[in-house]
């Protein structure tokens, strides 16, 4: 006799592929650079899965992907679109420019409109003109390019910090001196650490350590105060430069 | 009399079913503060030590940096809270209360199984709702004891015990590290190494260790005995220029408010005041 209880009381089974493994990434776009960094805690639920796990990834010369949400998901979708850069160069003996990236990185998000990979993306390098930028994205591909752009889990945290500090939101300029469009690379990277250290103290997710990559336009060096950090710079075919400075935060 | 009003001791249920009702058609009830948790107890040659971390949580974001989780249910007797923050502290207070009056009428010094018979008791008649995990420890009469409390009121009695999210990892720490008869020091060592666990492979764990250690003869509370997460110093000052934040309107009240006292005469052949 088959079992026919499935029948008379039909029963629903469900397989989640997805997980959320925390953390938080950020960046910020200067007049002639941009910082992308993120922090390297990997968690699910209680537990830290590791507490070195990269969520920002140099693309080209110009351009870095944060990618931040479900960490398999973003492995994954970063590997395919260094795979797609890399036919491009290929195909064209150039790297791909960055707002090309961008569409890029739209066109594959919307591929998998109903599976969608389960990542928010922040994409920060040097345009065709010089100018530093930030692209963010959803999960399914709307982006904008943008000044500055918190993701992940202590972006309700970091953002309305980012809306005050580099868009000056809810700060009236003293007379006859108003806001600057564009912080210098020195303040930008403190904002980055303080909104870090900030986050860990009060998010459960984020800790461990922190990774900033410093995009640099054609003929810029880094300032003193930068160049004191002792950041590593990465092998890069001259024009634009690309830096790598890496910080602790704490464990708990 | 409604239910509101009413005098009744004990828990007010007036609003369960308006809650239920609330909740089935999708409104969000607030989060009660979770102390995700690491608390340990163990005992050594001359007593019990106790120990937890301070980290506070409402989900995944920290409410508090530096609570304390090691409650005072007598001069001898202490207990360690895991779960939700207002059920541990007010069902401690509770006994706590309930356990002097005791002590008052017997003419005694309290003992841990009447502490730990009366939380049982009223943590199994509530079947659960009241969240708290407790551990439990002291010397008495009788000696040192040490058990752990569950939500539903079951409980143990153990040389070592951990409890809260972070209980694993505390408790890793005691099997491969407790033996019977412990010195004190050596005591002391091994829970902050527990503690120490969860505090840095638990999230819902984190900041300070507390320790309390309990002997026959005294009570040593050691309130942030170890603190390995001191905040490092922020990069930026963040003070605001005179003037920053915008207005739409100014008004400027004086709040000096000067009277003129002037006395009246007695009217003749009129009725006076009484000023007694």
């Amino acid at each position: 006799m088959p079992d026919m209880s499935a029948i008379v009381n039909p029963q629903q089974r469900q397989f989640n592929p997805y997980a959320e493994n925390g953390g938080t990434i950020l960046a910020i776009a200067g007049a002639d650079f941009t910082v992308i960094a993120g922090d390297t805690r990997q968690s699910e639920g209680y537990s830290i899965q590791t507490r070195y796990a990269p969520k920002v990834f140099r693309l080209t010369d110009r351009a870095v992907l944060a990618v931040n949400g479900f960490a398999a998901d973003g492995n994954m979708f970063v590997k395919k679109v260094k795979q797609r850069l890399e036919w491009y160069r290929h195909a064209h003996a150039k790297d791909m420019p960055l707002r090309a990236i961008a569409r890029l990185i739209q066109t594959m998000l919307y591929a998998q409109r109903f599976f969608p990979y389960y990542v928010y993306n922040i994409l920060g390098g040097i345009e065709e003109d010089g100018t530093g930028a930030v692209y963010s994205f959803d999960p399914v591909g709307s982006y904008e390019r943008e000044t500055c752009r918190a993701a992940g889990a202590a972006q309700s945290l970091v953002q309305p910090f980012l809306d005050n500090q580099i868009y000056f939101k809810n700060q009236t300029a003293a007379q006859g001196s108003p806001h600057p469009a564009h912080l210098p690379l020195p303040d930008v990277l403190s904002i980055v650490i303080d909104s870090f250290t900030s986050a860990t103290e009060r998010h459960i997710e984020v800790g461990d350590g922190l990774e900033m990559y410093i995009v640099l336009a054609r003929g810029r060096t880094l300032p003193d105060a930068v160049a004191g950090l002792r950041p590593q710079e990465l092998p890069s075919a001259g024009g634009e430069k690309v830096f790598v400075l890496k910080r602790d935060l704490k464990k708990d | 009399m409604s239910a509101f009003h009413s005098t009744k001791p004990g828990f007010d249920f007036s609003n369960a079913n308006r809650n239920a009702f609330l909740e089935g058609k999708g409104v969000k009830m607030p989060k009660a503060t979770s102390t995700g948790t690491t608390i340990v107890g163990c005992l050594f040659k001359d007593g019990i030590v106790l120990g937890a971390d301070t980290r506070a949580t409402a989900g995944e974001i920290v409410a508090d940096k530096n609570c304390e989780k090691i409650h005072y249910i007598s001069e001898s007797i202490r207990c360690c809270g895991a779960g939700t923050a207002a059920d541990t502290e007010f069902i401690t207070a509770l006994i706590s209360s309930n356990i002097e009056l005791h002590a008052l009428s017997t003419g005694r010094k309290p003992r841990v199984v009447t502490a730990m018979t009366m939380l049982k008791q009223r943590l199994f008649q509530h079947q659960g709702h009241i969240g708290a995990a407790l551990v439990l420890g002291g010397v008495d009469a009788t000696g040192a004891h040490l058990f752990t409390v569950a939500p539903h009121g079951s409980t143990d009695k153990l040389p070592y015990v951990t409890m809260g999210s972070g209980s694993l990892a505390a408790m890793a720490v005691f099997e491969s590290g407790w033996r019977p008869n412990l010195e004190r020091a050596e005591a002391l060592q091994l829970v902050v190494a527990a503690i120490s666990a969860g505090i840095f492979n638990d999230l819902g764990s984190g900041s300070n260790v507390d320790a309390c250690v309990i002997t026959a003869t005294e009570t040593e509370m050691l309130r942030n005995y170890v603190m390995p997460n001191v905040r490092v110093e922020k990069e930026r000052k963040y003070g605001f220029r005179r003037g920053t934040t915008a207005w739409t309107r100014e008004k400027v009240r004086d709040l000096i408010v000067s009277e003129e006292i002037r006395p009246i005469a007695v009217i003749a052949g009129g009725e006076e005041m009484d000023t007694s």
